[in-house]
């Protein structure tokens, strides 16, 4: 027979997790749930595109629309974002072995040195690469002087610049998964490989690199999801050509005052991300995404 | 390397040879011109507490570590400096390290699919070693869903699929709890005779080393304290670490007094003095220091009685703690000279048990007698504890 005040202490108990969670759960709600709920509902109304007030008319027709007028940009967006992301684990997977596996005792020094370039603004960082990338540049001045390129050839407002940018500015996102996911392979595995006559190529092959698949599926994905949106890489370095997804709701909503439309897109987005994330979740289970998210 | 390994066979039963093996990490001695010998088809084991160099001895002959000098024959190939994918050797390790994205099947396999051993073989030799390891129709089964003692089963199975000429075993059952490693101690060690493969054992624990071993070293600051039969080794201990380290001992300092007949007399401080056959007297003596042992099971316990005939060794003490411990009783007697000496007197239902207080007298034959080289330095708890 339990008495009334350690039932009260159990009740109280059971409550805490509740309690303990309450502050981030109402941040969750107010400042991510209602706002994305207000977005999508967007997508449902009819706006005008003088005054910007929208009213609700349960139309979807908005959405089919936009993605068809919007394709090229689409698929431009899809391009890009899918070859910076490549370039970054291709940059990013050596520097991560290196790290995980030769950095001893100053594994920590060097992530930090692979993120301090990251402590400095997303805009300034962009346009720096605006001016190192210019006609008149560093790197093109030498390039020209040296004959190695044709004096007319030019970086910036090409897709080339765009994709640069993109893989400069979400390289840290694909490093430090990959680096998780090689940091925690255990060693003795790979020395039990060794035992087993496996050479070092060979447990690269059929040891690391499927161990470090989950890692390079998030690395993969907290790049390609972020550039896929990016709107600030094509701006700055794209010029007028080669627009990307994310330039064009920009626009929709700040310039054209098309509130619809550009909620309509961003849903598309929304859903091309979840489907990755779902994907993911399906192939290599939902617990490795904790991990690295 | 197989026909290496036949021809060696014939020529003579070494199967392993190190010599002046030495090793040091930044300037720290680990494994310090080690010698050792094992022979063809033996179950061998490194003896001796966390620190003394035995897991580093494994690591080279498996070849994870390089000596920094001496040399390792194996079957008669020179392998001090060769990779371990090279090597004809495979090893159990103490956490297993099975592959975790790899089923049961691709696990035991994957020596041999290195190899490049045909399909249908690796099939056959695969469900063979399950059978041998009593893991049949275990195949498809992900290793992260096994139990501890099916998992080292299966690193088990991994190793020996490949018929190595050496099998290395780290350790492998520090994860398991005591019952299971008993049961694993007798499994293993059937297994070694049925397979024929020569077995290289590391532990910390005497008893499973005793249990197993055809013979075993014991070891201490990266050096050989002791080597022959685990019975040898146990009743004839070389040196005072062995001694403390092997099962329990009474060691008790005296002095070499004198030699008559094949036996020498060493007296323990006041009075008393005990003979130990000369034979088992340590030949490197620096001095007339000495300590002289003997087992506690070997001890004969009495009640104190004038008219007490005994024969060979006798001290007289009273005891001072006395526990009944189902088998047996344990005693703890202070002798007259001061040392305390600990006795186990099995449970035969005969004998009427000395009480806590009364005084006693305790005989043992000569030649259960041993006499070892006081240690240098002295032995830590932390090394006997295990």
């Amino acid at each position: 027979m339990s008495s009334p005040p350690r039932r009260h202490g159990a009740w109280r108990r059971g409550l805490a997790p509740y309690l303990l969670s309450l502050p981030a759960g109402l941040w969750l709600a107010l400042l991510f749930v209602v706002p994305l709920l207000i977005m999508l509902s967007i997508t449902l109304k009819t706006c005008s595109p003088a005054s910007g007030a929208c009213v609700m008319t349960w139309q979807w027709g908005e959405l089919p629309h936009v993605v068809n007028q919007y394709r090229g940009q689409f698929v431009t967006s899809l391009i890009f974002a899918f070859v910076a992301t490549l370039l970054d684990l291709v940059i990013s997977f050596p520097i991560a072995y290196w790290i995980a596996f030769y950095g001893g005792r100053r594994k920590n020094f060097f992530l930090i040195m692979l993120l301090v370039p990251f402590f400095v603004s997303f805009i300034i960082r962009t346009l720096v690469w605006e001016f190192i990338l210019s006609n008149n540049g560093v790197v093109l001045t030498f390039l020209r002087g040296n004959h190695l390129v044709p004096s007319g050839f030019h970086v910036l407002g090409t897709g080339l610049a765009v994709v640069a940018g993109l893989a400069y500015n979400y390289l840290p996102f694909t490093a430090l998964p990959l680096y998780v996911a090689l940091e925690r392979i255990d060693r003795r595995v790979l020395n039990a490989a060794n035992d087993l006559y496996a050479t070092r190529s060979v447990t690269f092959v059929r040891v690391i690199l499927p161990l470090a698949i989950p890692g390079i599926f998030a690395a993969f994905l907290l790049t390609f999801i972020p550039a896929f949106g990016d709107y600030v890489n094509q701006e700055i370095l794209g010029g007028t050509s080669n627009t990307m997804i994310g330039t064009v709701i920009q626009n929709l909503f700040l310039i054209d005052s098309d509130y619809a439309g550009g909620a309509s897109l961003s849903a598309v987005l929304l859903v091309i991300s979840l489907l990755g994330i779902w994907l993911y979740a399906r192939l290599l289970g939902s617990r490795t995404i904790e991990d690295y998210l | 390397m197989s026909d290496q390994g036949t021809s060696a066979k014939l020529a003579d039963a070494v199967n392993v040879s190190l010599t002046n093996v030495t090793k040091s990490f930044d300037g720290m001695v680990a494994v310090d011109e080690l010698n050792l010998d094992i022979n063809e088809g033996e179950f061998f084991s490194l003896l001796g507490p966390s620190g003394c160099g035995k897991t580093t001895t494994l690591r080279m002959i498996g070849g994870f570590e390089e000596p920094t000098s001496g040399s390792i024959v194996l079957g008669g190939r020179d392998v001090t400096y060769t990779a371990p994918y090279h090597r004809d050797v495979n090893t159990v390790f103490q956490s297993y390290a099975l592959f975790p994205h790899l089923d049961v099947y691709e696990n035991v396999a994957f020596g041999l699919r290195r190899k490049k051993v045909g399909k249908s073989e690796v099939r056959t030799k695969v469900g063979n070693i399950l059978e041998i390891v009593d893991l049949p129709g275990y195949e498809k089964r992900k290793v992260n869903q096994l139990s501890g003692g099916q998992q080292q089963r299966i690193a088990l199975a991994r190793a020996l699929v490949n018929e190595p000429a050496l099998l290395l075993l780290d350790e492998p059952m520090s994860a398991l709890d005591a019952k299971l490693r008993h049961q694993m101690q007798i499994e293993l060690k059937s297994i070694q005779s049925r397979v024929g493969i020569t077995f290289l054992y590391v532990t910390h624990d005497q008893e499973e080393a005793m249990t197993m071993s055809d013979r075993l070293v014991v070891m201490r600051q990266g050096r050989i304290e002791g080597i022959g039969s685990p019975q040898d080794v146990y009743d004839n201990p070389s040196t005072e670490f062995v001694a403390t380290f092997l099962g329990a001992s009474n060691l008790l300092a005296g002095k070499v007094a004198g030699q008559s007949a094949g036996v020498t007399t060493i007296t323990l401080g006041v009075g008393s003095t005990l003979d130990v056959p000369t034979s088992r007297l340590p030949t490197s003596l620096s001095g007339p220091d000495v300590k002289v042992g003997v087992r506690p099971e070997k001890i004969r316990i009495h009640v104190y009685d004038e008219n007490l005939a005994t024969v060979g060794n006798t001290l007289r003490g009273r005891v001072r703690v006395s526990t009944f411990t189902g088998v047996g009783n344990q005693y703890l007697v202070e002798t007259s000279s001061g040392d305390d000496i600990t006795v186990y007197a099995q449970n035969i239902g005969e004998e009427l048990a000395p009480r806590s207080g009364e005084e006693v007298v305790l005989s043992w034959p000569v030649e259960h007698t041993f006499a070892v080289r006081p240690a240098e330095t002295s032995i830590s708890n932390d090394e006997l504890a295990s």
